[in-house]
């Protein structure tokens, strides 16, 4: 049989070859390291990577458009489906823009349940990004742990919500219900549980010779580049840059609760790592508070029957598992959105990667994007 | 009580050939026979070995993850591997296209025999070996090294780049760690002064090798370990196969009954280096025994020398289990910086001092 050649797609900043002087690898859109459906082409020579091109696109779904035929309530539960394991803190972003356009006061309860729902899921969402990277490094049994823990957060989750991982729960006015009785016992138990295995975690993982080995000094993402590229959340502040929106743009009650942002300097994938793990423990210190504090009282706003969003423009901000998630809502006095923007923190973080991966091993492109920790479904939308 | 086969399994061999002898006449016929004989044995014992290590190492697996690991097959999923096997073998043998066709049917074959002859060299108990030849040990180093024949042709015939990769990687690690393996081996060869596995077994009658040999046999033994675990691409150094970057490496391409033999030889190669391991440093089937402790000598030997053999070896295995449930993989670089700038250069001084203190005299019970 006679096989055309066909050109290879050329990663970004490399020179175009000829057909089969190079060496192109497609990883993905099937392939057990990148997390869904992304492809990356790679240029190698030998095991080195010359360059990458991500290229996305595969679970498109038009979420945005979506907004702009439903009415912002309707939209609430689509924001689940963009990054599903901050699916607390994507609601909470198209809530605070709705209640911005509204004018709603959201009750003191709800404030606080809203703060324990979207630690935990920060809680989960780095629980499962620690397995996922023992997995990419070779380690299986890490992912098991990591699940292990997690299914203890999704219990919770689905005791109060009904569901574990698309909730639906926060929505503009307050939440959908109030908590289960248990509530606070189940979390404070899970809080006990967890501090220790965080050191369980360290010394697995973390303390292990060979896991430093593939992250220090892997992908090296500098300040000045990860600012210029816009990345946000634990990749940012790993390369430095002390830059949370709980902390520098105040939503919610974060502005009353004592909590300290995690930051490193070395911009490596082992910083990446590091501020992770901190960022978990600062989670349980935040819960903690929160639930000391919470207040009796009703969990939701008054709404309108129908929900007309004025005319105007609205950004809710809040910072997601893997950095800041924001919703741009465009009203124009009619009970739909005119224009649904989602600043996606996946897609600014993935814009580091080919630039830091150049002069890399083939097995530090699965390092790197695991420390990056994206996921696809909110980059594509 | 202890007088009988089940304890002197060096009285078997010589009972067959009798009672052959007996049934067939002398000459050719019982030859042939004992041959017959012995290549089912060894067939039936690969097979029920690697199904053996498989459920081994999920079951290990299940428990370091906690886990249960099969339980539905069998009593504690012990026909699990049974049923996978069937399965594999049921499914379509699928061949690419583009594929080079003889060479990519040829590779499993190739390192399903590697290991397979091997086996055939181990002293399980006195007088069991299938083949006994003076230089058994280095006869078995170079069979094991056609496996990575094997590994490379699977690589190139794919017509598969993860696949191409994946024996690229292989040729590089499993050839640079034989090295240090080899030079391991040899350290304690010097003072077992032979290369026949029976004369090695023999040497260590007064204690074995790891800690009779002061300091170098120990660091041999951990040598030879680290060494070996790279010739099996395990985790980790498993960057042959090194699912989460090169989807299945060399085997990416293969199904079915192919699929399994790769899978069988990478657990019989592991029975193998682990047996070779135990053979030379941990004295084989020899008993643990101490000094003048008649008494406690006296219980040990209660143990059958195979039962010896295959709970050392089986130590071993659960060493490398353990391992690879726990740790992640090297990089490619990292691999290579390991074997040529810190074992091989650690395998040549420890061969040096092996052969000054040999030379001396100055090891634990020499002569």
């Amino acid at each position: 049989m006679e096989l055309t050649p066909v050109p290879n797609p050329t990663p970004a900043g490399t020179d175009a070859a000829p057909i089969y002087e190079d060496y192109f690898v497609n990883m993905g859109p099937q392939h057990p390291s990148t997390h869904g459906v992304l492809r990356l082409v790679l240029k190698l020579e030998g095991e080195t990577v010359l360059g990458l091109t991500p290229i996305l696109g595969y679970v498109h779904r038009g979420i945005e458009k979506m907004g702009e035929a439903m009415t912002v309530l309707q939209f609430t539960h689509l924001t689940d489906r963009l990054d599903y394991l901050s699916a607390h803190m994507n609601n909470w972003g198209w809530s605070l823009a709705v209640e911005q356009a509204l004018g709603i006061e959201v009750p003191a309860r709800a404030e606080h349940i809203r703060v324990i729902m979207a630690e935990l899921a920060r809680i989960s969402s780095h629980q499962l990004w620690w397995g996922c990277l023992g997995m990419d490094l070779g380690a299986f049994t890490p992912f098991l742990y990591g699940f292990r823990d997690r299914e203890k957060v999704n219990d919770i989750f689905e005791k109060t919500c009904g569901a574990r991982l698309t909730v639906n729960y926060i929505r503009p006015g307050g939440v959908t219900q109030d908590v289960e009785e248990d509530f606070a016992k189940d979390v404070r138990a899970f809080c006990d549980y967890f501090e220790p295995v965080i050191d369980e975690y360290e010394t697995l993982v973390g303390g292990n010779i060979i896991f430093q080995e593939r992250t220090k000094g892997v992908g090296v993402l500098g300040a000045d580049l990860a600012r210029s590229l816009g990345c946000t959340g634990p990749t940012l502040r790993a390369s430095g840059v002390c830059y949370d929106v709980r902390r520098n743009r105040p939503y919610g009650i974060y502005s009353k609760l004592n909590f300290l942002v995690p930051i490193a300097s070395e911009g490596d994938s082992w910083a990446r790592y590091k501020v992770r793990i901190a960022e978990m423990r600062e989670s349980l210190l935040i819960i903690r508070q929160a639930l000391d504090t919470m207040p009796e009282g009703p969990v939701r706003a008054k709404l309108p029957v129908i929900v007309k969003v004025p005319a105007g423009r609205w950004l809710g901000r809040v910072e997601a598992a893997r950095g800041e998630i924001a919703f741009f809502l465009v009203g124009d006095g009619t009970d739909k959105p005119w224009r649904v923007k989602v600043r996606s923190p996946n897609f600014s973080n993935l814009a580091a990667l080919p630039e830091i991966i150049k002069g890399c091993r083939v097995a530090d492109v699965v390092a790197v994007l695991s420390t990056l920790d994206v996921v696809v479904p909110c980059i594509d939308r | 009580m202890t007088d009988n086969f089940i304890w002197h399994t060096e009285r078997i061999p010589p009972a067959v050939t009798a009672w052959l002898t007996g049934l067939l006449g002398a000459g050719l016929l019982v030859d042939l026979a004992k041959m017959v004989i012995v290549a089912a044995i060894l067939t039936g014992f690969v097979s029920l070995l690697a199904l053996a290590l498989v459920w081994v190492e999920r079951k290990v697996a299940a428990h370091v993850q906690q886990r249960l690991g099969p339980m539905r097959v069998g009593p504690h999923g012990l026909l699990q591997t049974l049923a996978d096997g069937l399965k594999l073998l049921s499914k379509e043998n699928i061949t690419p296209l583009e594929a080079d066709r003889f060479v990519f049917h040829l590779a499993p074959l190739l390192c399903f025999a590697a290991t397979f002859v091997a086996i055939a060299f181990i002293p399980f108990a006195p007088g069991i070996q299938a083949v006994n030849f003076n230089v058994g040990l280095v006869f078995v180093l170079g069979i094991g090294s056609v496996g990575v024949l094997g590994i490379f042709a699977a690589g190139w015939s794919s017509n598969n780049k993860w696949s191409l990769l994946g024996a690229m990687r292989a040729g590089a690690q499993i050839i640079s760690y034989e090295l240090s393996a080899t030079v391991a081996l040899l350290s304690m060869l010097v003072f077992a002064g032979s290369l026949d596995f029976r004369g090695i077994v023999a040497s260590q009658a007064g204690g074995w090798w790891i800690w009779r040999a002061p300091v170098v046999g120990f660091v041999a033994f951990v040598i030879y370990t680290v060494a070996s675990t790279a010739e099996c691409n395990r985790t980790p150094f498993d960057l042959v196969e090194g699912e989460s970057e090169l989807t299945a490496g060399f085997h990416t391409e293969y199904t079915s009954i192919r699929f399994a033999m790769f899978f069988l030889a990478e657990f019989v190669n592991m029975f193998v280096v682990c047996a070779i391991s135990a053979t030379v440093f941990l004295g084989g089937w020899m008993p643990f025994h101490i000094g003048n402790l008649a008494g406690f000598n006296r219980l040990a030997d209660l143990i059958p020398p195979w039962a010896w053999f295959f709970g050392k070896t089986m130590g071993l295995i659960l060493l490398f289990m353990w391992v690879r449930w726990t740790f992640p993989r090297l990089r490619v670089d990292q691999l290579m910086n390991l074997e040529w700038k810190f074992l091989l250069p650690l395998a040549f001084g420890t061969l040096a001092v092996a052969s000054i203190l040999v030379t001396a005299g100055w090891y634990f019970f020499p002569g």
